[in-house]
């Protein structure tokens, strides 16, 4: 596969392994060892570099990103912030680095996050473990990079972007896809490579013919449909938290804790959902808002309430060939709580998610739909819960009831996050938080500041 | 003056440009191959058959080795040669190596690692505390015990009783940068290892006794670590010898690092404790007397964990005088990796057993935790009073030491005692007397400063507002003892060269894993020449320039090696006096060298002393003065000083689901009279965080078969960036050492990691304002653990 894509300034064209990912061509062919491998997986952030392209700047995983994903984009590595940009001369100043292992990452989320005029720093770093320093310094220096001048070269990337020939890699269309994908139904898709390229860097598997998605625009589109919203399946969940924001602040701040601020910017919807995990934290807010699911095989178009998508652990309805095109889901939920349960509240997978979408009326239960994930084997609605409350009183004794049927509804697991028995009391505990949260009680520890 | 200047770290700008080079960043030569090792997929049992015939045919495979390949020693123990490099006939964790893949790339190398078919005759492991002690599993041929008084008839005795037991997990390292090792294969069959290790010695040491060589066929060198934390004191062995082997081998260089997972699976942990605790104690919450049955899991091999035990005995007392106290500890030999150093080593779980005690008590007694903690303090210092211990500070220095140090035992000194003296002598239950006590002042302060009396006032009040969320507070100190308790490793050596040009050159025995050591160190060179740290070059660690070091551990790096390096400096510089004063007195400062009515660079100088054939290369060695230590029985002086500190930590739980957030600490910290503060203040920051981190979200989980189900950040979930208190206040106090240390500071690197006891506490705090019980609660307070303690306190 032939790749064009900036490397700090310039242009590199490289005929690409398609499963060979960004961190390993910078430190064993690129020569720049500045990009630091620290877990392979995504989840320590000492690999992470600056990637422009027409959505903008953002900071994403070296070792999450195969090379044809950078197609006809420019990535920044640590050798190419200039060395006197104002984050690294902050970093300095407050004494941001102390065995600096972490410290190129750190530099580039900072980096992403001062192009992007970011003032979240705990946001923008979520995705870069430190163990040396305890983040304090390091947020001094974020403090301190607010409103610094940016780099030339920000602009100077997006005009040498500009001209760039990148037109050789397909598909481009989602038709194309659903031609190619026909073709060869046992490829394995690729969009943001957050799930895919584990298989990869930690299970070593040779992945076999590959289609990437991230050159089909239909996919990545954004439909307001009036009542409702259209999010393409190749859609990154930072773009999905950003549409969401306004309409479902609870959802919108359950994704700002996925994954990280690296993770978001290449994780797609489609593919949180496609992968069936009964921890995906997007399936049981979208089942508890009654999302529509698109999917498409060849010529042929199908949609079903993305409730049944999920059939049993691992097993979706997915034919072969068929891929997810969209979810379609509602502007208006305001009765929608999101919770997210787990051990860090940064970036960890959910030991329980449970979505909440009710409706009060005149002190009843007019409609209602739960659904939670990390409780079976699938994200699944809690439909005996839901029964016990629909049509009942919204007082404590038909939260005792609700609570009751969740043991009803739901057998979960121990495993390394949580204990069978802490998943069902903390989903217990979930429901009573919706409760006391509608009567104004304060429940969220992320709330409280001195 | 350099030192107490808030200098960058050495290479800051290196680590913000990426320009820094680890071990992986090294160029290595054409040819070179890469290395990973098959692992046991099995807790316990003898090896059937080993079937490597696929690892052999796959792709880019040059070499597969066995034990039985191995040419000389297979053992990468630090201490009992019982750690064979790969498996002998029988394995004893899951993770453990078991052959050695040597291949044309790292991928390559773990590819075909997966590729073997192991057969393994299965016996049940022995994994949990009662498995073990059924088993009599143990290390040092059982428990050990030391005694001050009769704690029994004390606690018989005593108005009040109590019982308990706390355990706490272990903590995985996670330095940001994974073992790694790179050999370069020598003429004459010596080696060169490049190695991210905190103990070069100790590396140089077990690759020569692998190749049969001296040890001056073997060359280490170090120039950073992305982190350590202690995990590299001991666990580069594994992979440095595998490196030196296939080296030699094949004849080329050959280069080793983890995979993440890999990293996790098979290096040790911190030690995970069972302790349980019986105390007789008055209504004032005075103990009477102790007993401690503290428990800990080494895994497999013994490592480091006899010291490790002993360390946490050391601690039991924490800053509280113990009338009467037994102290048992029981380590326990276990199927998992073998439990190693880590920042504290076994001091911050000897020193949560008596927090939690004295917690225990105060909710017991229903009286404020910190006035029943500052009745068990030691007595405090009384500088001034006495002559300090140990060598005398440095001196002849044209700088002036003393003249620019303040008054020894301000401010916390006699002012805060307490009145009068206690009738019992000042000992520790190993019979040390403790002489520099800060804790009355520092505590004094650290109350006033974090406004706790007031702030504990107003949380009780809002939760009696607040049905669902509740707050509390938790106030730790703690006391540390500072030097390695096998007493000949408190020594360093230094080598110091002065070129023509003025320029100076720095070596020592420490290494530089994000510390700041190096940084330290310069500043105290350039501080004895009277010249600025540009002038300063400091280089890689290297067992040729300095022989037979100490691994860089206990906190001790700056003390040693500093003082190493200023006798090294002081040596040239007063030969460099010499000859140019003749006689007169000579000054260095500014950069200049200064004498009778001669004004010249140190440049300058440095010239006219090569001319003039003077030396202008020097060692130093130090060795720490008054060390005595019997730790059979528990009795002598093991440390020089203690290092002090305290804080208070604000927290908020969910009681529907124990969700937890830190939203406030407060540090006061001792470092002495600090070199170098900024770089004091990041070590006390990150080891509050890291300390925190143990307690609350860092948990490992193995399963029922011993396989370690957290070997990764997406399931071991170190403190991210919103888990720094939102408010974090941290101050040192500047108080020199009355010992004679290097410009009377004090060891930073671990008393800090104790701080994160205080967020522990106030978990505890906010959890047992749900009910009347106690809580006791066990770590890491995961928010499971936080939910059951709930239930507990309401039953």
């Amino acid at each position: 596969m032939l790749i064009s894509f900036l490397l700090n300034g310039e242009t590199v064209q490289v005929e690409a392994d398609p499963t060979c990912t960004l961190l390993d061509w910078l430190r064993l062919t690129g020569g720049l060892t500045g990009t630091k491998e620290g877990c392979n997986e995504g989840d320590c952030g000492a690999c992470t570099v600056v990637v422009q392209d027409q959505e903008g700047t953002r900071a994403l995983n070296a070792c999450l990103l195969f090379l044809p994903q950078l197609h006809g984009k420019a990535v920044r590595t640590v050798e190419g912030f200039g060395g006197t940009h104002p984050v690294q001369q902050a970093m300095i100043d407050h004494h941001g680095s102390q065995c600096g292992f972490c410290t190129p990452g750190i530099v580039a989320s900072l980096v992403a996050g001062q192009a992007q005029g970011r003032t979240d720093h705990d946001t923008v770093l979520a995705g870069n473990l430190c163990r040396c320093t305890g983040y304090a310094p390091i947020l001094r220096a974020a403090e301190a990079s607010v409103g610094t001048k940016l780099p030339d070269w920000l602009a100077t990337d997006a005009l040498a972007l500009a001209q760039m020939d990148t037109t050789a890699l397909h598909p481009t269309t989602e038709s194309e896809l659903a031609l190619a994908y026909a073709a060869q139904p046992d490829a394995t898709l690729i969009a943001g490579a957050t799930d895919v390229g584990l298989w990869v860097t930690k299970q070593n598997r040779q992945l076999g013919p590959v289609i990437f998605l991230n050159r089909c625009a239909e996919l990545q589109e954004i439909e307001d449909l009036g009542d409702r919203l259209k999010i393409g399946a190749a859609v990154t969940m930072n773009r999905v938290r950003q549409a969401v924001e306004p309409l479902h602040p609870s959802y919108a701040e359950m994704i700002r804790r996925y994954g990280s601020e690296q993770v978001r910017g290449a994780a797609t919807i489609g593919g949180n959902i496609a992968n069936g995990s009964p921890i995906g934290d997007n399936p049981p807010a979208l089942i508890a808002l009654d999302a529509t699911l698109h999917l498409r095989c060849g010529e042929d178009r199908r949609q079903m309430p993305i409730a049944d998508f999920f059939l049993d652990y691992g097993k979706q309805d997915r034919r072969r060939g068929e891929f997810v095109t969209a979810v379609t889901l509602p502007k208006s939920a305001p009765g929608l709580r999101c919770y997210k349960l787990s051990k860090r509240f940064d970036q960890d997978i959910s030991a329980v998610c449970g979505c909440f979408n009710l409706t009060i009326t005149d002190g009843t239960v007019t409609a209602v739909r739960i659904a939670f994930g990390g409780m079976a084997g699938i994200p699944k609605l809690a439909t005996e819960t839901m029964a016990a409350l629909l049509g009942q009183p919204w007082t404590e004794q038909t939260i005792d009831a609700a609570c009751a049927a969740l043991t009803r509804d739901f057998t979960p697991l121990s495993d390394m996050r949580a204990s069978a028995g802490y998943r069902m009391a903390a989903a217990q505990g979930l429901m009573r938080r919706y409760f006391a949260e509608t009567m104004g009680i304060a429940t969220n520890v992320q709330e409280l500041s001195l | 003056m350099t030192v107490r200047q808030p200098l960058p770290h050495d290479s800051a700008l290196l680590h913000v440009t990426g320009a820094a080079r680890y071990i992986d960043d090294i160029p290595t030569p054409d040819g070179t191959l890469h290395l990973a090792f098959g692992l046991s997929p099995a807790a316990r049992g003898r090896l059937r058959d080993l079937d490597l015939s696929a690892v052999r045919a796959a792709p880019g495979v040059q070499q597969v080795l066995t034990a039985s390949d191995l040419p000389f020693a297979n053992d990468v123990s630090p201490s009992i040669h019982d750690e064979p490099l790969l498996a002998t006939g029988t394995v004893h964790y899951v993770g453990q190596p078991v052959f050695l893949v040597v291949a044309t790339s790292h991928h390559a190398a773990r590819r075909a690692a997966r590729l073997a078919r192991i057969t393994i005759d299965e016996e049940e492991p022995i994994l949990g505390y009662d498995a073990a002690l059924a088993a009599q599993s143990w290390f040092e041929g059982g428990p050990r015990t030391w005694r001050k008084g009769d704690a029994e008839a004390e606690i018989a005795a005593a108005p009040r009783r109590l019982t308990g037991r706390i355990e706490m997990g272990g903590q995985e390292h996670f330095y940001l940068e994974g073992q790694a090792a790179l050999a370069l294969p020598q003429e004459n069959g010596d080696v060169v290892v490049h190695s991210s290790t905190q103990h070069p010695t100790e590396i140089q040491h077990k690759v020569a006794e692998a190749l049969n060589l001296p040890m001056h066929g073997v060359r280490v060198e170090c120039r950073r670590m992305g982190g350590g934390f202690g995990g590299k004191e001991s666990q580069g062995n594994a992979l440095a010898v595998a490196c030196a082997i296939a080296a030699r081998a094949t004849g080329r260089a050959c280069k080793m690092r983890y995979d993440r997972d890999d990293d996790m699976i098979i290096t040790g942990k911190r030690h995970d404790f069972r302790i349980d605790y019986e105390v007789g104690f008055d209504d004032t919450g005075r103990v009477r007397g102790i007993v401690f049955d503290q428990y800990t899991r080494g895994g497999w091999a013994q490592d480091l964990t006899a010291a490790v035990a002993d360390r946490a005995m050391l601690h039991a007392d924490n800053a509280y005088l113990l009338p009467a106290a037994r102290i048992t500890s029981t380590r326990l030999k276990t199927n998992m990796q073998s439990a190693t150093a880590y920042r504290g080593f076994g001091g911050p779980q000897g020193v949560l057993g008596i927090e939690r005690v004295m917690d225990h008590i105060a909710h017991e007694l229903g009286r404020d935790p910190v006035t029943v903690r500052q009745v068990n303090y030691y007595a405090e210092a009384l500088f001034g009073t006495g002559e300090p211990r140990g060598l005398s500070a440095p001196s002849g220095s044209p700088e002036g030491i003393s003249g620019k140090m303040k008054g020894r035992g301000t401010p916390y000194g006699a002012a805060h005692s307490p009145a009068g003296h206690r009738p019992e002598p000042n000992t520790t239950p190993y019979g040390m007397e403790v002489k520099d006590f800060l804790l009355h002042g520092m505590t004094a302060d650290l109350i006033a400063r974090s406004d706790y009396s007031a702030r504990r006032a107003e949380i009780a009040a809002w939760n009696t507002q607040s049905p669902i969320l509740k707050r509390g507070i938790g106030f730790a100190p703690v006391k540390f003892g500072i030097s390695f308790t096998l007493t000949h490793l408190n020594q360093a050596g230094a080598l110091v060269h002065v070129y023509q040009d003025g320029s100076i050159l720095l070596n020592h025995g420490g290494t530089e894993m994000g510390q700041g050591l190096f940084q330290k160190i310069a500043q105290v060179a350039a501080a004895r020449f009277g010249v600025s740290t540009d002038s300063v070059r400091i280089t890689a660690t290297d067992t040729a320039k300095v022989p037979n070091t100490s691994a860089t551990a206990a906190s001790s790096g700056t003390d040693l090696n500093g003082m190493a390096v200023l006798l090294a400096c002081d040596a040239i510089r007063d030969r460099m006096a010499a000859h140019l004063g003749q006689g007169a007195p000579v000054n260095f400062a500014d950069g200049r060298v200064r004498w009778g009515s001669e004004d010249v660079t140190f440049a300058e100088a440095a010239l006219r002393c090569y001319q003039a054939r003077v030396g202008l290369s020097a060692t130093g060695f130090y060795q720490t003065p008054d060390l005595s230590w019997d730790r059979v029985n528990g009795r002598g002086r093991p440390f020089f000083y203690f290092a002090h500190g305290a804080s208070v930590s604000e927290v908020v739980i969910d009681t529907l689901t124990g969700e937890n957030r830190i939203l406030r600490a407060d540090i006061l910290h001792d470092v002495g009279a600090s070199l170098n503060p900024a770089l004091d203040k990041g070590q006390v920051e990150g080891g509050y965080v890291q300390g925190a981190g143990w307690l609350t979200t860092e948990e490992l989980v193995w399963d029922d078969a011993g396989r370690l189900r957290t070997h990764a950040p997406s399931t071991y979930k170190i403190p991210a960036v919103g888990d720094c208190p939102p408010v974090f206040n941290v101050d040192l106090i500047d108080a020199e050492n009355p010992e004679a240390t290097i410009y009377r500071s004090k060891a930073v690197g671990e008393p800090p990691f104790m701080h994160g006891i205080s967020a522990f506490l106030a978990l505890s705090d906010a959890i047992a304002a749900c009910g009347p019980r106690y809580p006791s609660l066990d770590a890491p307070a995961t928010p499971e653990r936080i939910l059951a303690a709930i239930a507990r306190v309401r039953a």
